[in-house]
């Protein structure tokens, strides 16, 4: 396959509560930085990732697309999917070989509605939305699959909210507390607190990408699986979409330093680590993660952005970024990285 | 390009008002296994799956991949959901085909639809405040007022409209999967139908369907189909719906994604060397509009050429042999139907509806406030 890297991403300050800017307010800084850090106004394809329901209105990408200045007209396509397909479908573009650039984003506005009812609408409308059962109570049938235990749960809660307090971009989160269930054995807090916000990546091939910048996180491996929708379909204690997705993209070829997982609910983090195999030696979501900021629709970008950045900073030489979409991590996908001399 | 990309399966379902017989999974797979059957092979044979449709709003239910990834075989494969307004048919094969173009897959199985049954897709396009203060009801209403311009400019008589509804449906008898079929169709007919959205009267607008359509898409090495559709160009073009100089009668967009496929596919005279066209024309008038915004006829010239004829089956140039989005429109799925329809006819495939000798065809889709734009060349010679 062609070399394609990562070569900038930025990302909003995620706000828990509506701060009165529109989905195409909240994507204008992040773009004017990544353009920034790259010296490019022109991309050879341009991808975005968002979902109409956040707003209740169709067409949410299309005043975006105003946002960006697509003048002159661009090459552009959208995935109504977290902006993490964006980023795959670019991907896909820049292996024809006669483009070298292109820009990814994502956003949501998850303020201007109620996000766990919302998420029931993707479920199946004539055999399990009549079932009432909301997204936060699907998942907590495969914690309660996963046999997690609560001391697990609450460290990965601690860790990823400590993690959040120290990331400018995350929301500022205190320690886990309390005894109350969401729905059982889940806990408010093992939710991934929902959040407005966008990112932006630009992907690069070649020799754009080494001049773009010091350290591209070149993509060494990319992958997606999308497994039954039906609970029933599938054995909720393991994700084999995220293991197959993980083994197509290469993630056990070597020692993984960070890895950046799409854990809407903390036992995700045990299925999804296993699935990955990741060992005791990989840093699991150290920007906190989507427990401590979940700007839904580019929560999966961030992921592949967080871990991108780990090697443009420098500190990182193979990193691993993941999104997750659907019901029970119905659909994954998975990113390896790697620096230059990685 | 990349590598090479062909089409060797299409699959159709018929296009109606109501399918209350199938539910959205049955009515994708339905489309799904009749492409599948067309190519000689089974779900065990794809690699990946796309999936298309419009805003999810028209059937009620979000991110419909997640639950249609079991009726289309995805499971245990990589699955994806384009949505680009009406021009996701086109942008839901552009994406299939780039998934073979960059190397990544061998087949490719696209499929798009649209249950409109299931909603009503004149109201979940009516945005409301706080979005934006919408001044119109449904598309109609955003596009009478283009069209209305485009008459002003060119000078274009009343009846042009007419006479492609008369043309399409005449074509949509020859197309037993078209939804409208109303014989003896002709002028006064439509004439004698209310008027909606001056000018547009009811005959000159599509219909509200329930359909599906799908494709196999495939590598070189990987064809199974002695007659393929070779892709022999792809584009997609956007731009803002509300900048203030862009023309929204004949947008760049259109132009610059029209051009890109000319330019891979090597035409410089679409006229000419094109030889049947599958154009999104949802209001009648925009057969003359996208005449002259693909490069058919010069700017002011695209009426006179729909009314010498040339654009009917039997003209030098046909356009929407099938009876197009005026005879069938599921809208999500419109798209992907132009560009079934341009690889039907370069495949020889298109039974009453063939255009003799087709080798070179295009398929064309647009959305938003036309502003999004998806293309692809397809020719029966390998390029």
């Amino acid at each position: 396959m062609r070399e394609i890297a990562v070569v900038a991403f930025a990302q909003t300050r995620h706000s828990a509560t509506d701060d009165g800017q529109s989905e195409a307010e909240l994507i204008v800084g992040v773009l004017d930085e990544v353009r920034a850090k790259t010296g490019l106004r022109r991309f050879g394809f341009t991808c975005s990732g968002s979902c109409d329901y956040l707003a209740g209105a169709p067409f949410s990408f299309v005043s975006v697309l105003d946002a960006i200045g697509a003048w002159p007209p661009i090459s552009e396509s959208h995935v109504e999917m977290d902006a993490a397909w964006a980023l795959y479908e670019a991907w896909v573009a820049l292996q024809h070989g006669d483009i070298d650039s292109a820009l990814v984003y994502g956003f949501g506005k998850p303020s201007q509605g109620d996000l766990r009812e919302i998420m029931t609408l993707q479920l199946d409308p004539y055999y399990l939305a009549p079932l009432g059962l909301d997204q936060v109570s699907f998942a907590a049938l495969q914690a309660s699959a996963a046999g997690a235990g609560r001391a697990e749960l609450d460290e990965i809660v601690r860790r990823s909210r400590a993690d959040g307090r120290a990331n400018p971009y995350a929301l500022d989160l205190p320690d886990p507390a309390g005894n109350d269930f969401e729905v059982e054995p889940l806990r408010p807090y093992d939710i991934a607190p929902s959040a407005d916000g966008a990112a932006a990546v630009v992907l690069a091939a070649g020799d754009l990408a080494r001049e773009l910048c010091e350290n591209p996180a070149w993509i060494t491996g990319i992958a997606h699986r999308i497994e039954p929708h039906y609970l029933g379909m599938r054995d909720l204690a393991r994700s084999a979409s995220a293991a197959d997705a993980a083994r197509a993209a290469g993630v056990g070829k070597g020692h993984v330093d960070v890895a950046e997982l799409h854990t809407q609910f903390s036992h995700e983090e045990l299925i999804l680590r296993e699935a990955l195999e990741l060992g005791e030696g990989t840093v699991v979501n150290p920007s906190g993660g989507p427990l401590a900021a979940n700007p839904v629709m580019a929560t999966g970008l961030i992921r592949i952005g967080e871990a991108a950045q780990r090697i443009l900073d420098g500190g990182a030489s193979r990193t691993v970024g993941h999104a997750s979409s659907g019901p029970c991590l119905q659909h994954n996908l998975v990113t390896v990285m790697e620096a230059e001399n990685g | 390009m990349g590598n090479r990309c062909a089409i060797i399966g299409v699959g159709q379902t018929h296009y109606t008002t109501k399918r209350r017989d199938v539910s959205m999974a049955g009515l994708v797979r339905e489309a799904a296994l009749r492409a599948l059957e067309d190519a000689g092979l089974t779900w065990k044979d794809i690699d990946a799956v796309v999936i298309g449709k419009a805003p999810d709003l028209f059937e009620g239910v979000m991110m419909p991949e997640s639950y249609l990834a079991d009726a289309l075989g995805a499971s245990g494969k990589p699955m994806m959901r384009v949505h680009t307004a009406g021009s996701v048919g086109g942008s839901t094969a552009l994406v299939g085909a780039s998934l073979i173009q960059g190397g990544v897959h061998d087949r490719v199985l696209v499929v798009a639809f649209e249950k409109q049954s299931e909603s009503n897709a004149t109201w979940a396009l009516s945005t409301h405040l706080p979005f934006s203060a919408s001044l119109v009801v449904g598309a109609g209403g955003y596009f009478a007022p283009h069209i209305r311009e485009y008459i002003r400019r060119s000078g274009a008589p009343e009846h042009i409209g007419h006479l492609v509804a008369v043309k399409d449906r005449q074509n949509a008898l020859k197309n037993p999967y078209a939804h409208l079929k109303i014989q003896g169709i002709n002028q006064k007919m439509v004439e004698s139908t209310p008027m909606l959205w001056e000018p547009i009267r009811y005959l000159d607008t599509c219909p509200s369907s329930d359909g599906a359509c799908a494709m196999v898409l495939s590598a070189e090495d990987k064809i199974t189909d002695s007659t393929p559709a070779w892709v022999l160009g792809t584009a997609m073009r956007s731009e803002p719906i509300s900048r203030a100089d862009r023309d929204t009668v004949s947008p760049q967009a259109g132009k610059d994604c029209a051009a890109d496929v000319y330019r891979q596919a090597g035409i410089t005279d679409p006229r000419r060397e094109i030889d049947v066209a599958e154009v999104y024309v949802p209001f009648s008038w925009y057969e003359p509009m996208w005449l002259e915004n693909l490069g058919f006829a010069a700017e002011g010239e695209g009426w006179k050429l729909t009314e010498s004829g040339a654009t009917a089956l039997d003209g030098d140039i046909p356009w929407n042999a099938s009876g197009g989005v005026l005879s069938s429109n599921p809208i999500g799925a419109s798209g992907l139907i132009r560009f079934a329809e341009a690889a039907l006819q370069v495949r020889g495939m298109a039974g009453e509806h063939q255009v003799d000798g087709a080798r070179r065809a295009l398929g064309h889709a647009y959305g938003g406030g036309a502003q999004f734009f998806a293309m692809w060349m397809v020719g029966s010679d390998k390029p």
